[in-house]
């Protein structure tokens, strides 16, 4: 299945894809200032939550990717006649786009947080969020995907879809920028992922499934 | 071994295809699903395939199979070697079978062109060399002539004849003639279709 997640993963960087995602992200988080106005002290209090936002939004771009491609292409029939079970094609697809998606995101953080001139302590606790939280919306991007694979105008159902299951990861993934009391929201943002990882691969193999009939 | 229908009926968007669909075929034999546009000769190739369930009847096969879709299933930015190479790894087989098989479709030079540079029966071969390269036992082939020129369907003739002839099993389903000597054929009439 390595070659399965790497093929993946190669497909996630090639063709600007993980550029694409850090440059909308970027844009996202640029725009606040704009809309906030440039009160240094405004923007370092909202700074840490515009980063999850931004980072939801840039989570949603490849989603059409993901999947859908490989149902149209019948990959996932030449898979499915090998044996290979979906479920585990959805797993290696949340791997590869964890992968594919999560270093560069948490990279282009740092360079946003200096944008929103955030503190060090803020940043880090941003950076271990988003190291716990991204899985989880890396899981929750393929069960969307799959979801919405062979659609017109998928795009839009992913972002109805998509959207409203992350928001625990992001009230979480906020509520972590809190000094005092983010210890709590770690473990809550840990769990959330964690359900999200374990259950999207079974979602996204169902409906792959569905999607093949 | 061997790939058999048991009165297999079959369903599409809440209207009966075909049903009542029995055959079966042992090492060495090859069917051909004829008939017109529509009637449901790819539902018959997938249904055999597994991806998709019948609506009565049962299919069993008993070996491994390679399965010749519509669809090419190969990313267009990679050349057709790497292409071949990702599908042999899940099957087991090695470089030198990947290079046989596209030599034995004739594409042999083309193993370093990226896919998306091929013409449409050049993609239909490779497909091919990939079923070929499987070395599973059962092939199940949907329209395997679309696409081809003359030259490359008696290639695909003659792939037919020597899987046969090492005992494996052939399912093709195709609006085209194709010489294969001795095939069972299996005309799909649905009700409505008539």
């Amino acid at each position: 299945m390595l070659a399965l997640t790497l093929r993946d993963v190669r497909r996630g960087y090639a063709g600007g894809g993980a550029a694409l995602v850090v440059a909308f992200f970027l844009l996202v988080a640029v725009l606040f200032p704009f809309a906030i106005g440039p009160d240094a002290a405004v923007l370092a209090r909202v700074g840490g939550g515009v980063i999850w936002a931004a980072a939801l939004l840039a989570a949603l771009l490849p989603v059409e990717r993901l999947v859908g491609p490989d149902l149209e292409s019948g990959v996932l029939d030449q898979l499915r006649v090998r044996g290979v079970s979906l479920a585990l094609v959805a797993a290696c697809k949340v791997v590869a786009h964890w992968v594919a998606f999560a270093p560069p995101l948490m990279l282009a953080a740092v360079i946003a947080a200096g944008l929103l001139d955030l503190s060090g302590a803020t940043l880090l606790r941003v950076e271990i969020g988003l190291a716990i939280g991204t899985p989880g919306l890396a899981a929750l991007a393929v069960a969307t995907g799959a979801l919405v694979a062979g659609l017109r105008g998928g795009s839009a159902v992913a972002g109805l879809v998509m959207l409203p299951l992350a928001v625990p990861l992001l009230i979480f993934g906020a509520g972590a920028l809190d000094p005092v009391g983010g210890a709590g929201a770690f473990k809550l943002l840990g769990a959330v992922s964690l359900v999200l990882v374990a259950g999207a691969p079974f979602v996204a193999g169902a409906a792959m499934r569905a999607g093949m009939e | 071994m061997s790939l058999a229908f048991r009165r297999v009926a079959c369903d599409r968007g809440g209207r009966r295809l075909f049903d009542d669909v029995s055959f079966a075929l042992a090492a060495g034999e090859a069917a051909v699903v004829a008939g017109p546009n529509g009637v449901g000769k790819s539902s018959l190739i997938r249904i055999a395939a597994g991806l998709l369930p019948p609506a009565e009847g049962e299919v069993t096969a008993t070996e491994r199979i390679a399965l010749l879709a519509e669809a090419a299933a190969l990313d267009a930015e990679r050349t057709v070697r790497e292409g071949l190479a990702f599908w042999a790894a899940l099957d087991g087989a090695d470089g030198v079978t990947v290079a046989q098989a596209l030599d034995a479709v004739g594409l042999a030079a083309l193993a370093g062109v990226p896919v998306r540079m091929l013409s449409t029966g050049q993609r239909r071969r490779v497909a091919m060399a990939r079923v070929v390269a499987s070395g599973a036992p059962i092939w199940l082939l949907d329209e395997p002539g679309n696409g081809l020129d003359s030259a490359s369907v008696g290639r695909l003739e003659a792939l037919i004849a020597r899987h046969r002839d090492g005992g494996g099993i052939v399912l093709a389903a195709t609006h085209l003639p194709l010489a294969i000597p001795g095939a069972q054929t299996i005309v799909l009439s649905g009700e409505e279709a008539a």
